[in-house]
């Protein structure tokens, strides 16, 4: 066994503000299979899949790398793309978490949609990247001014809850706020859960107890 | 307070309320592949922690296994067999009982979870896999969720969960006979959209829902998460019951009694409120198949493929025009008719022994249109083993289908087999997304009997479109 740093995930950075290019993604339902096609996932690893990222969309030859020119992130002017604007439940699909740990590798760091599936916005929080869920009209209005390089930066602000767009104006949002402490703090959920030790054990006796019927002693039938 | 049941199975778990709509639930099955599974025990081992309950995890090989005869750990994507070696490895270090590769036992894991009476009314289960929502056919809380999580899971046996919203979906009416679960499901997907179920819980319930046996009804809570919903649930009843009687790791004797008893217990009170009510009438259902590259993508048999600009809204509309391009068809032609290339029968949607002998009464006695590759794989061992029994194995030989070994095969593409660019599929499967069955493949999904019809006649077609009627035949079998 290695060492481990409790407190902390390796990976997960802390969420307070980013300023940053966003980059408009305007299609309804873009699955975790766009956003990470199997035949990227090769290790068993959570590394090597920014490469893989959109490959379906970004490359017009998967096998040889030819960035497809048409896809806004080969775009010159959205070089150093940080912030993701998308049409409705983005992240549907397939549980991959690969789709957020390629987002994440690649430097996406929030994705802003009218909604997302909820295992993708779990994925999310766990690997710190904040998902902004705001009405679609809205949405629609600042993918509008995603128009990448200086004129396109936006700001967002976990803390404040809010959203500076490249016009000056002021967005807020809503997220819960254990989700909101969770990405503020990068703190890895399962030291935070094991404080909660001696809970689990009391549910555990009285759970099982009461249900003995759902409890296996061991893993043979 | 009036509770549905979906409130009951919540309760019965929260460890511990973390404030603002979220808990601490406790997990009593975790369930785990070759695909996503072992990239969470391997990180748990290399953070120095251990699984807390290992007789409480289970384990399989469905994935990026081989489903070719005389398979071992090669397979055909680059690098899978790390996957499966590595899977063995870390299931053996935590003490995991695992369905490996050739075990008698093997299968996709949605099928032998139930199969096995892993997952039982009442319990909690989770696994790193989005189609986990079929297993809430038992009246289990059962959802998918990502690798972190079930490091989570694993390493606690509970989970941090935002409690959903709750959406009862009822089904009423009586199913036209030949038509199934598959046909019910990307309706209703058609009606309320791949995002109709987002942040809801489902319940499905109805007259259609009970007069189900428990296959359907795994058929249709396993596209529930193409509703993108946290999961859907269906009360238990003798059906799911008896279903579990016997089974290797449901309780028994006293144990099963005590169960039994809870069990019955486990329904919506009668003036439970729900966010949203959805009514949907299936009486005049006919055939379902998909167009597009999204599964609300549905269209009666008999139906055209849309026009983009038949919707109000942009965004829709844009995505229309970029699915039809993909897909490579033309708006406003009839979808029957359209040519196909290949057939694929199987998956934990559709690869349970039922939907093998639809498909196989459709078979009998025809052979697959020229130049249609068609592949059946069983969705476990078991599956295989009672349908070899059966000899079903031979109808599908005898009518040019492959047969294989158990697995997800060609549902997804892993970055080995596939059915080639371009190529149009009519797939049992629950995904018709660019690129699911292989770089630019072109899926449409459908029922084990309409995907039999259309390998039949070389396109997309009703099984009211065989010469000989095959209603006559029995393909129906009542509701399912
Ligand atoms: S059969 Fe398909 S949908 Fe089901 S678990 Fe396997 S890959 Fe996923």
């Amino acid at each position: 066994m290695t060492a481990r740093s409790p407190g902390a995930l390796a990976n997960v950075e802390k969420f307070s503000v980013i300023t940053a290019i966003a980059a408009p993604l305007m299609r309804v339902n873009i699955d975790t299979d766009i956003i990470i096609p199997s035949r990227e996932m090769k290790r068993v690893s959570k590394k090597g899949l920014s490469n893989g990222l959109f490959a379906g969309w970004r490359y017009t030859d998967i096998d040889e790398r030819v960035a497809n020119p048409e896809f806004v992130l080969n775009h010159a002017a959205y070089l150093g793309t940080q912030i993701i604007i998308a049409g409705e439940n983005f992240g549907c699909g397939s549980s991959r978490e690969h789709a957020v740990w390629a987002l994440v590798e690649y430097g996406i760091r929030a994705v802003i949609a009218p909604s997302f599936s909820a295992i993708f916005h779990s994925n999310c929080i766990q690997n710190g990247v904040l998902p902004v869920t705001l009405p679609a009209d809205e949405v629609a209005a600042l993918a509008k001014l995603a128009v990448g390089g200086s004129s396109g930066i936006f700001t967002i602000d976990l803390l404040a809850q809010h959203i500076i767009d490249p016009a000056g104006r002021t967005h807020t949002f809503e997220i819960s706020p254990n989700h909101r402490q969770t990405l503020l703090d990068g703190l890895d959920p399962i030291d935070r859960t094991l404080t909660l030790k001696a809970s689990i054990e009391d549910f555990e006796q009285n759970h099982y107890d009461g249900n003995t019927w759902a409890k296996l002693s061991e893993n043979q039938p | 307070m009036a509770k549905t049941l979906f409130d009951k199975l919540w309760d019965a778990h929260v460890v511990t309320d973390l404030g603002d709509n979220n808990a601490l639930l406790y997990v009593d099955r975790v369930f785990i592949h070759e695909r996503t599974g072992s990239v969470a025990l391997k990180s748990l081992q290399e953070s120095g922690r251990t699984v807390r309950f290992p007789a409480h995890v289970f384990g399989t090989m469905d994935h990026i296994v081989d489903t070719l005869d005389g398979r071992g750990d090669s397979t055909l994507m680059p690098s899978g067999e790390d996957f499966i070696k590595a899977m063995r490895e870390g299931c053996r270090w935590a003490g995991i009982k695992l369905f490996d590769v050739n075990d008698a036992d093997q299968g996709i894991v949605h099928v032998i979870s139930p199969e096995q009476g892993i997952v039982l009314p009442g319990l909690s289960l989770v696994c790193p896999d989005s189609h986990t929502c079929s297993q809430g056919a038992f009246g289990a809380l059962a959802w998918g969720i990502g690798s972190t999580e079930a490091e989570h899971a694993l390493a606690t046996s509970t989970l941090r969960v935002t409690k959903p919203k709750q959406m009862r979906i009822t089904v009423n009416g009586v199913l036209p006979d030949g038509l199934t679960a598959k046909d019910v499901i990307l309706h209703i997907i058609g009606e309320l959209g791949a995002a109709g179920g987002s942040g809801h819980a489902i319940e499905f319930c109805g007259p259609v829902i009970e007069a189900m046996d428990m296959e359907a009804r795994m058929t249709l809570c396993n596209m529930g998460v193409e509703l993108s919903a946290f999961t859907a649930v269906i009360a238990p009843d003798e059906t799911a019951i008896s279903f579990l009687e016997g089974k290797p790791y449901a309780p028994k004797g006293d144990a099963w009694d005590e169960a039994k008893s809870l069990w019955s217990s486990l329904r919506s009170d009668g003036n439970a409120i729900f966010d949203r009510d959805v009514i949907i009438d299936v009486s005049h259902l006919s055939e379902t198949v998909t167009w597009g590259t999204s599964p609300e993508h549905a269209v009666e048999i008999g139906g055209l493929v849309p026009t983009a600009d038949n919707t109000g809204c942009s965004v829709n509309h844009e995505s229309i025009s970029k699915a039809l391009d993909y897909i490579g068809l033309e708006s406003g032609i009839p979808i029957a008719g359209v040519p196909i290339d290949g057939a694929f029968i199987g998956s934990c949607t559709n690869g349970r022994l039922s939907d093998l002998r639809r498909a196989a009464a459709v078979l009998k006695g025809r052979h697959v249109a020229k130049g249609v590759k068609a592949i059946c794989v069983p969705g476990s061992m078991k599956v295989k083993a009672e349908a070899e029994a059966e000899g079903l194995d031979q109808v599908f030989k005898d009518a040019g289908f492959e047969w294989r070994l158990p697995g997800c095969s060609m549902c997804f593409y892993a970055g080995g087999e596939s059915f080639g660019t371009r190529e149009r599929v009519i797939s049992t499967t629950n995904r018709n997304f660019e690129n699911r069955q292989g770089p630019k493949t072109r899926t449409h999904l459908a029922s084990p009997a309409t995907v039999a019809a259309s390998a039949i006649k070389g396109c997309i077609s009703s099984f009211h479109d065989l010469e000989d009627g095959m209603l006559d035949r029995k393909v129906a079998g009542g509701v399912g």
